[in-house]
């Protein structure tokens, strides 16, 4: 979670975006390692607007597996904005995908929750960020 | 049989499975192929309107069909297709 929480201050006053990398077990996501990854929304509209391409995704999809890991989400950062997930975020999401978002108010990450999207994509359902050993 | 990979986020929808056999002459027939066989895919790759959803990427043999002919993008018997999303979202203005 620092790491994320870093990234999020050091795109501040912009979004910053990355893969959250992990295993899945049974039904529990356990992330072990993350990959930042550059914003590629309009340059100035990237205080409130992330994009990670296709092209991202592959390219992180494989960097994933020659780790060993697997995709388990997305994190990105809320600039003076709090950490729950918007239309935009909804309309955008996948299932089954966790996305951690990040409240980062006036440079300084104040916390993260996780979200995933329901099935039926009318809303998200908050997950429990369960801190690593 | 042409055959689309799947998203990990999606498979759940393909019985887990990674690839898909698919079977029509345009990349926008495929489509229809694939949810037409999983249902439950559908609301995740065409929004209200029937349109494929901003996120939804399809690339033809590794190439982003919008540089071909979208929808009316030619498949052949043996080609690989791949479902690749886009990941986006942000805070309200």
């Amino acid at each position: 979670m620092q790491s994320i929480h870093a990234h999020g201050e050091a795109a501040y006053p912009n979004e910053g975006a990355g893969l959250l990398l992990g295993h899945v077990v049974d039904d529990s996501k356990t992330v072990v390692d993350i990959l930042p990854l550059d914003n590629e929304w309009e340059a100035g509209e990237q205080y409130h607007r992330y994009l990670i391409t296709a092209q991202d995704m592959l390219r992180g999809e494989d960097e994933a597996a020659r780790r060993g890991l697997d995709v388990l989400g997305i994190f990105h950062s809320h600039p003076d904005h709090p950490a729950q997930p918007s239309t935009m975020d909804r309309d955008w999401a996948m299932p089954w995908y966790s996305y951690v978002i990040t409240s980062v108010q006036k440079s300084k990450a104040v916390g993260s929750r996780s979200w995933r999207l329901r099935d039926d994509r009318t809303a998200f359902d908050e997950e429990t960020i369960q801190p690593g050993a | 049989m042409a055959t689309i990979r799947i998203p990990t986020p999606l498979r759940p929808y393909t019985n887990s499975q990674a690839e898909v056999p698919v079977s029509g002459a345009t990349v926008g027939a495929v489509l229809s192929d694939l949810t037409r066989q999983y249902p439950n895919l559908k609301q995740h790759i065409y929004n209200d309107g029937g349109e494929l959803r901003a996120f939804v990427n399809v690339f033809l043999n590794d190439e982003d069909i919008r540089h071909i002919r979208g929808a009316e993008t030619p498949v052949q018997e043996r080609d690989r297709l791949m479902i690749v999303p886009s990941i986006a979202g942000g805070r309200p203005a």
